[in-house]
């Protein structure tokens, strides 16, 4: 008898009522924390480290929302969501936001009830050959035998893309991801083909790196990008503007290390984007110092990317994509004008 | 040894692995493939393995295990997303589960102190890693994880359907037609359906029938699924027991003028149970390995911290590292609650 009133005490104790009426915002300051929910484990977009600690590409988002907010971008609730799970957890108020991988389509836009920030990586699928192949795009690939994954959206834009282009390949097919690779490093194939960031996270289980290159050229489109619900404009304008502050600063070349200079600039631009010139804030409902402490405590967009999915880290993504558009190479990133 | 015992030895070799050609040829080939197996996980696991340094070191190593791997994400693993200067508290609360278990071991502690204790103890190292109080920083559960999560969802899941199943037994052996029916549809249902599907309402459905802005964390859900689950498993346990009882002692008890509480408590149950100490281990150990399938549903018990561990973008690459000690740690408990009980069944003389 006595256990079964301890469990009711615990369940007791672990309702918690939180009463948010579409005002996403208040519910937030209420609790003091921003609730995101990322995936259980993606390498470079969210894992957690030796110490628990949650980080990644996705995992930095969430803290620029909780740095925007609060001014403190330690005050986030990370929490791990499988892919059946993660709209559920967005629609039941469980999590405030989404940052986790998710592919903004038009159906989830809409039917799903969900309203999409800038996207913050753009993925595609792409190409994994060995150096010695000699391979420079993926207009060399007439004839090769390509590894990919049985029963996936890869399998049908590599039959697409191939078709279009008239050319001809070899599939093979298996359906396990680690055995597919062990088949192309075992030479069965030529070419390992999934999603790009996917590409990354196997060649850096290799012994030696450096002998594979992902090919430049992206056949799929695989926009990923921060989530809210439907229905709280003021928080969709938050989660928006934090990530195009991100990109903007990198724009305009500040960064976590020089923002206290770059506050004396004379830039009207960076002036506006750092609250010298007031105006932003006040529009979009926080401090004046809202993207200041974006950039201070979590970087610009270019430093989030190198910190975690960059050059010198195991998954060595080129900017490709995800660069700026102002760099002249085929970068996406584009924030419009912070005023 | 003795020049008997010797003789013993060999007598048994001869009769059980060479009476024949056929078992000769048999014995040898397989102490053959036994040796092979044994000197390849050898090789793998102790003479090419790698012990410190980080990924690289492995990669660039003799081929074999990569247990610095396990050296870094071990307290991870075991302690998930508590933060981490905090741990001390998680650790404690594993501390005192293994120490009352050990108590529990020897029949001379038995009392209803220790009884007590079990219900105390548990609570108060639960209340440990809430916090809140003296100081101690207060710890959402949904950052609770690793084994701390894994015992005490296996341990309420124990200790609450334990009870229920008992319950359940009895009334599906009721005279009372609707109590019986209600038994009968409670127990097949939950039999009928996978554990996995009810995690999912739990973790998923749930929360969409609740009113807006009410959210019951996703542990209480998932470890009210876990307890009504193995209730109804439980239950048939018990009803097996029940079962084998004589009917002259029903007959007996019910002669001597006993209430049907006073009949059960005293005469049915405690034969009952004792009869069936095995299978009800049984169903223990299962539904402790059953609280891994809560990874499905996202809590970060040893099975999702294990799965986690391994997509760290700098230790990418050794699943099997990672799962050995997964399934190392949940052989040691599970291998603990089967001696357990038949030390148990031993200090009771079934």
């Amino acid at each position: 008898m006595r256990i079964f009133i301890a469990v009711a005490a615990l369940v007791f104790a672990a309702m918690s009522i939180t009463a948010y009426a579409g005002k996403t915002l208040d519910a937030i300051k209420k609790r003091g924390r921003v609730r995101c929910g990322v995936s259980n484990g993606l390498p470079g977009f969210s894992s957690p480290d030796s110490k628990g600690k949650w980080k990644g590409l996705d995992v930095d988002v969430c803290r620029a929302f909780a740095a925007a907010v609060f001014g403190d971008s330690k005050k986030i609730d990370v929490v791990g969501l499988s892919a059946q799970q993660r709209f559920t957890a967005l629609q039941s108020g469980e999590v405030d936001v989404l940052t986790r991988n998710t592919t903004h389509t038009l159906s989830r836009d809409t039917a799903l009830g969900l309203n999409f920030a800038p996207v913050n990586y753009y993925d595609g699928q792409g190409f994994l050959v060995r150096k010695a192949l000699g391979v420079k795009n993926a207009r060399g690939l007439n004839g090769a035998s390509i590894c990919v994954i049985q029963g996936t959206t890869n399998e049908r834009n590599l039959s697409d893309y191939f078709r279009k282009h008239k050319m001809k390949y070899k599939p093979v097919v298996m359906e396990n991801n680690n055995e597919l690779f062990k088949a192309f490093m075992a030479g069965r194939c030529d070419v390992f083909s999934t999603d790009a960031s996917g590409l990354a996270a196997q060649r850096s289980k290799t012994k030696k790196p450096s002998e594979l290159v992902i090919l430049p050229d992206i056949i799929s489109k695989e926009p990923l990008a921060p989530a809210v619900r439907h229905g709280d404009d003021e928080w969709l304008d938050i989660v928006k503007w934090t990530v195009y502050a991100m990109i903007a600063a990198e724009e305009m070349g500040i960064t976590s290390r020089n923002v206290k200079r770059m506050k004396k600039s004379s830039d009207p631009d960076v002036q506006r984007l750092l609250g010298v010139i007031k105006g932003n804030g006040k529009a979009i409902g926080l401090t004046e110092t809202w993207a200041y402490n974006i950039i201070k405590q979590v970087g610009n967009y270019g430093e989030s990317f190198e910190r975690n999915v960059g050059k010198n880290t195991p998954l060595k993504l080129a900017r490709g994509l995800n660069g700026l558009w102002t760099t002249g190479k085929n970068g996406l990133m584009y924030a419009p004008p912070l005023k | 040894m003795t020049g008997v015992a010797r003789n013993r030895v060999l007598d048994w070799i001869k009769t059980n692995l060479f009476s024949s050609p056929f078992n000769i040829v048999l014995t040898f080939l397989l102490l053959f493939v036994a040796t092979k197996l044994l000197w390849n996980f050898l090789d793998w696991a102790v003479l090419r393995a790698v012990w410190g340094g980080d990924a690289e070191t492995c990669r660039h190593g003799a081929g074999g295990a990569c247990w610095a791997y396990v050296r870094d994400k071990a307290r991870y693993v075991l302690f998930g997303h508590y933060p981490y200067e905090q741990q001390w508290r998680p650790q404690l609360f594993v501390a005192i589960f293994f120490l009352l278990s050990l108590l529990t071991q020897f029949k001379r502690f038995w009392s209803k102190y220790l009884t007590a204790a079990w219900v105390v103890l548990p609570l108060g190292a639960a209340g440990l890693m809430w916090g809140g109080f003296f100081g101690l920083t207060h710890v959402e559960m949904e950052e609770w994880g690793g084994l701390p999560l894994t015992l005490a969802l296996a341990f309420l899941g124990i200790s609450a359907s334990y009870p229920i199943g008992i319950v359940l037994a009895l009334a599906r052996r009721s005279e009372m037609p609707v109590i019986r029916a209600l038994s009968v549809i409670y127990i097949e249902v939950i039999r009928g359906v996978p554990l996995i599907s009810m995690l999912f309402m739990a973790a998923v459905m749930f929360p969409l029938f609740l009113p807006e802005g009410i959210t019951i964390s996703k542990v209480v859900r998932a470890q009210v699924a876990i307890i009504m689950f193995a209730s109804a498993y439980m239950a048939e346990v018990v009803r097996g027991g029940l079962q084998s009882l004589a009917k002259g002692q029903y007959e007996a008890a019910d002669a001597i003028g006993l209430s049907y509480t006073k009949k059960m408590v005293f005469v049915v149950l405690p034969q009952a149970l004792k009869a069936v100490i095995a299978p009800t281990v049984n169903t223990f150990i299962g539904l402790f390995k059953d609280t891994s399938l809560v990874f499905i549903i996202s809590l970060s018990d040893l099975m999702f911290t294990t799965q986690a561990s391994l997509q760290d973008a700098d230790w990418l690459g050794f699943t099997v590292e990672g799962y050995i000690f997964a399934a190392f740690v949940y052989f040691v408990f599970c291998y603990f609650i089967s001696f357990s009980s038949s030390r148990l069944e031993k200090e009771l003389k079934v």
